[in-house]
């Protein structure tokens, strides 16, 4: 018998017999059922004790299920029975689970027709321990049956991770967000209504036109398209200027340019548009300035959406930088010298051979630049004006006034089928084509110099953004130092006293200041939220571009699905779908940094996806040729190429678990504050400075976390290209330091 | 076996995150209070509450509709105990769909009328705690420098020298807007009320989201006049923003902040507790300690010598019963909306 699924049975097992079963209610560390009347009191006993005596007899087929693979014992992997009983162990045994689950819940039978059939029935609570390491000892049954099938090769290691990230991208992607868009069909007594769905999806606020002909505003939809269009072009074309930047110019500072490109991602989006209001809102200071040059007061223009625009471009340039970073960086030096051999000149080289070589870099970067934008939420909030987009009619359509919940399903769904479309269309763009430029063939040549046509260009757009960028932040420094930002402009401390003051008592440290709490559960969430990020999100783009198999497109959309749904959705559907029974998870911390995981997953994938599309699979062949099993090769030959991708989606959601709003709003609790939950009521408050005081201090952190990720993520060597190409060969160290180290 | 440690460690990771925490406790002598108020405010009522009682009161701070929501998804399996602040709409909402429990306080015969007439309106699922009367605000600054006239009435605002100067909350999304609209139409009449609202569209430079924004604008200079509650525009003055409050000659409405004990309960003695509390007068005073100028429910209670006095007011017989109503609000948003949002400036 396979040692594997013996490992996953006795798991299972183990489950069954000992741990409680259903959820405890102090809490998942909480070891007090030790003591407290285990195994027998109903609160804390295992399956067993359930349905011995605690009146559950609903589980009791549940055993039979997990007894059934030890037939297997003795029979070969080859043996159709072999993984004939698995599969039968496995899908019985967790569709029974989940059917029990979803038909019982905590007021008994959940449906009105099991109610008129049957007698009246006990009550149970959300899965446990027991519960759920039963369902995952389910899980993996199927994908040992279905790779005993010879499904991808027999590839175990491949079937399990496409089983496992299936199951749980449908359990809190899938689940929670059809509760919602479900309600887009029904009107407003909660029937489903098809002529509520079609006045709704097709009024005029979401389509209108008004825009064209008048000084109406235009529809939402059509709002959104055309900032998300705007947006993804800039931000991808700026990522480029400064991917090349860093990479291929000499330039000085790049770690400098780094940590800058980083500051707007860390950074609260409120704070982004209140600094920009000082600058050019109606009294702001370039706007005063302006009027006093030329004698004309510029006026509203901020508001709407220019102003959106500029904030995120300042937010999501970042994220292109990202993105471009690693695939620039990647495109390998010999097929730019082969094109120079053949004497191309520099700039028909660049513009023949090295950009369309980072085209799966480009697409990914405005994929994730027009997808932002769709979703962004604060931005528009502080700078929208009357420019409505779909992200916040939605989050007001739900906390609004009106109170329609069917709107905001319904918003969704457009909203939805803008991202997707984007989505198919940027995978048409990129065609089959090849982008390998990474192989295990010698290489070691340097990246060409840009072509001065470009370079003074380039040099031109990141220097005045640069100091764009500059300018904002000193802005907001200086808010967190002053009385009244905007007003009183004395300096003073008092604003990060309040929030982070600490006194020595007698019991040690006494964490005085108001923002301590939420601080530390923001670090930990994060902590927790961004390594697991990671690690699903490469291994998921390891699935995806390396294995082929059916259901692959599916799979991928799946995958890519939650960052295409605002936070806000995002938010209400998680506790739509997990305030109840079979998994309760609402009020604990666990909600967030599920929502985190799945929430910001898809940049891990999308930059595994962009950094993987240039490796060689003859890397991975040779590593398999010589024995190594798809594991191996992925821990020791693909994640180590990695590195950029690795570093970007560790950053990514380290980051925007500290600085989300949307879906966090609905999801903290008074135990789990988060810090932009806290920041927003200072802001509703109108008090900027110790919001700007405690987003300086998040900053802070985020960057020692940066730079704490790339010294953990280290550098990826390819060739000597890591080096400077644009020393003069004098200053090149020599040519064998690099072997030194390697 | 090292095939698996990858996976392995993932599905370890996502087990330990969902335990992460603890879950939601019924422990004895604990309050989950949902707040809609200021920041500060609800900080000062659920330390003051913990203080005298030994309850551990665990807070949650959200925007009345936000509030609103969250009680509505968590209603099959409500985690929240107390409502307590935020414009009384959503809580009488709230009591029309059957989400907040009824309760009468023995202290009821301290409260002002209006707060009664609230509870009496909602089948006691509701209490009025404190009320703000609606108006405007402008930047004196800002006016002196475009050299417009100081308006004093609802009708002034309609004046073509205020055109982009003036700022008001959508109603779709802010409940202070919403008053707003209901006020204009209680004060003048449906039809008038309408082409009311027709002619402020022309002056109004942009529709905010959130209801208090409109007056925040102006205290920095980007707006001049801001449609909002007397309160918010004193709160803005006494930060030493230069901004004057006024109460529009013609009469106006306003709003009754309201709590509510969420039904289903898991602390429903101290759900009680709490909310005899928080009518109590010296807890009621204590909201100048952090610059709250509304008006309090208990008539015992002190009031600032800077916050708006309803009695020199002259107000609106709001009708709150009708007004709150989700028909009513939907049929009129939904007016608004195509007659007067569609219009071009």
């Amino acid at each position: 018998m396979n040692r594997t699924v013996l490992l996953w049975l006795t798991i299972g097992l183990v489950s069954f017999l000992i741990l409680p079963w259903y959820v405890i209610e102090d809490g998942f560390w909480g070891l007090e059922w030790l003591v407290d009347g285990y195994p027998l009191d109903p609160d804390y006993g295992p399956a067993w004790s359930q349905i011995m005596t605690g009146g559950k007899v609903w589980l009791s087929p549940i055993p039979l299920f997990l007894l059934l693979p030890f037939a297997t014992w003795g029979r070969p992997k080859t043996d159709p029975l072999y993984s004939r009983i698995l599969l039968i162990s496995g899908m019985g045994g967790l569709g029974y689970i989940l059917l029990q689950a979803f038909t019982i819940g905590i007021a008994g039978w959940e449906f009105l027709v099991l109610e008129s059939l049957f007698d009246p029935i006990d009550r149970q609570y959300g899965m446990g321990y027991g519960g759920l390491l039963v369902s995952a000892a389910f899980l993996f049954m199927i994908t040992q049956g279905v790779a005993a099938r010879g499904v991808i090769n027999g590839d175990v290691f491949v079937v399990s991770s496409i089983g496992l990230i299936s199951a749980i991208v449908v359990m809190f992607i899938f689940f929670p967000v059809s509760r919602i868009l479900i309600s887009a069909l029904q009107d407003n007594e909660g029937l489903y209504s098809v002529v509520a769905f079609t006045s709704k999806i097709s009024h005029y606020k979401i389509w209108g036109l008004g825009c064209l002909t008048s000084n109406v505003g235009c529809g939402a939809a059509w709002n959104s398209l055309f900032l998300a269009i705007t947006v993804g072009l800039t931000t991808t074309a700026l990522g480029l200027v400064f991917a090349l930047l860093a990479t291929r110019s000499g330039f000085k500072h790049r770690k400098l340019l780094r940590a800058l490109t980083v500051l707007p991602i860390i950074t609260p989006p409120f704070v982004i548009g209140l600094s920009l209001i000082l600058l050019f809102g109606v009294s702001g200071v370039v706007t005063q300035f302006v009027g006093d040059l030329i004698g004309v007061t510029p006026g509203r223009w901020l508001y709407g959406m220019p102003g959106i625009l500029l904030a995120q471009l300042l937010a999501f340039t970042p994220i292109a930088f990202l993105v471009m970073i690693g695939v620039v960086e990647g495109i390998s030096p010999s097929m730019e010298e082969a094109a120079q051999t053949l004497r191309a000149d520099r700039w028909r080289t660049f513009t023949t051979v090295s950009l369309p070589l980072m085209r799966p870099g480009l697409a990914n970067a405005f994929l994730l630049g027009f997808i932002e934008s769709m979703a962004d939420f604060g931005n528009p909030l502080v700078l929208g004006g009357d420019y409505d987009v779909l992200s916040t009619e939605i989050f007001f359509a739900i906390v609004g006034a009106q109170n329609d919940q069917g709107m905001a399903g319904v918003l969704a769904l457009v909203l939805l089928g803008f991202t997707l479309s984007a989505f198919f269309i940027q995978r048409r763009w990129l065609g089959k084509k090849s982008y390998t430029t990474v192989t295990g063939k010698g290489d070691s040549g340097f990246h060409s110099a840009l072509p001065n046509r470009l370079k003074w260009p380039i040099y031109g757009i990141a220097g005045s953004w640069t100091a764009f960028t500059i300018v904002i932040y000193c802005m907001i420094m200086f808010g967190g130092f002053v009385e009244v930002w905007g007003l009183d402009h004395s300096l003073t401390f008092k604003h990060y006293i309040t929030a982070f003051s600490v006194d020595f008592g007698e019991h040690g440290i006494l964490w005085e200041g108001s923002a301590w709490n939420s601080f530390w559960t923001t670090i930990t969430i994060a902590t927790i939220a961004a390594p697991l990020t990671a690690g699903l999100g490469l291994l998921t783009a390891y699935v995806l571009v390396r294995q082929k198999f059916r259901g692959h497109d599916i799979f991928e959309f799946g995958t890519m699905l939650s960052f295409a749904i605002p936070g806000t959705i995002i938010g209400v559907s998680y506790i739509l779908a997990f305030n109840v029974p079979p998994i309760e998870l609402t009020g604990t911390g666990a909600i967030l940094v599920l929502c985190f995981i799945f929430r910001n997953m898809p940049v891990g994938v999308r930059a595994g996806v962009a950094a993987m599309s240039q490796l060689d699979k003859s890397l991975d062949e040779a590593s398999l040729t010589l024995g190594a099993n798809s594991f191996y090769t992925f821990r020791k030959v693909v994640l180590p190429l990695l590195r950029p991708a690795i570093l970007a989606a560790l950053v990514y959601s380290f980051v925007r678990a500290m600085t989300a709003i949307s879906a966090v709003i609905f999801l903290v609790s008074a135990e789990y504050d988060m810090a932009t939950s806290y920041i927003i009521g200072r802001v509703e408050n109108n008090d900027y400075g110790l919001a700007i005081a405690y987003c300086s201090i998040l900053i802070l952190v985020m960057l020692s976390a940066v730079s704490i990720f790339q010294f953990l993520v280290g550098d990826r060597r390819l060739g000597r290209r890591s080096q400077s190409p644009a020393k003069s060969p004098a200053q090149q160290s020599p040519p064998n330091t690099e072997e030194k180290f390697a | 076996m090292k095939i698996y440690k990858l996976m392995l460690t993932t599905a370890i990771g996502v087990v330990v995150a969902m335990g992460f925490g603890t879950g939601p406790a019924a422990a004895k002598g604990k309050l989950n209070y949902y707040c809609s108020a200021q920041e500060d405010w609800c900080q000062l009522m659920a330390k003051g509450f913990e203080k005298e009682t030994g309850i551990k009161v665990n807070m949650s701070r959200k925007s009345s509709g936000e509030t609103f929501a969250q009680i509505k998804a968590e209603s099959r399996n409500p985690k929240g105990d107390v409502w307590w602040g935020g414009t009384g709409d959503p809580h009488l909402q709230a009591a029309e769909e059957g989400l907040t429990e009824p309760y009468v306080t023995p202290i009821r015969g301290e409260l002002n009328g209006w707060a009664i007439s609230q509870a009496k309106s909602a089948d006691d699922k509701t209490i009025g705690i404190y009320s703000g009367a609606l108006g405007y605000g402008y930047n004196a600054d800002v006016l002196k420098q475009n050299n417009l006239p100081v308006p004093a009435c609802w009708k002034d605002l309609l004046k073509p020298v205020y055109k982009g100067h003036v700022q008001m909350a959508n109603p779709n999304s802010s409940g202070t807007a919403y008053t707003t609209l209901a006020t204009i139409v209680q004060l003048f009449g449906e039809e008038e009320g309408f082409e009311f609202m027709k002619g402020l569209h022309k002056n109004i430079n942009q529709y905010t989201k959130s209801g208090s924004a409109p007056i925040k604008a102006a205290a920095r200079g980007e707006n001049t006049i801001g449609i909002v509650f007397l309160h918010d525009a004193v709160k803005q003055a006494v930060k030493g923003f230069p901004i004057v409050a006024v109460a529009p000659c013609e009469g106006t409405g306003y709003e009754i902040g309201s709590m509510s004990i969420i039904k289903g309960s898991r602390n429903m003695e101290e759900a009680k507790k709490f909310y005899d509390f928080a009518l109590r007068a010296d807890i009621q005073s204590r909201a100048l300690e952090v610059k709250a100028f509304q008006v309090p429910s208990n008539k015992a209670a002190k009031t600032s010598p800077k916050a708006p006095k309803l009695a020199d007011i002259k107000l609106i017989d709001y009708d709150f019963k009708k007004y709150g109503s989700s028909s009513e609000r939907k049929r009129l948003l939904k007016k608004w909306d195509d007659e007067v949002k569609s219009l071009a400036k």
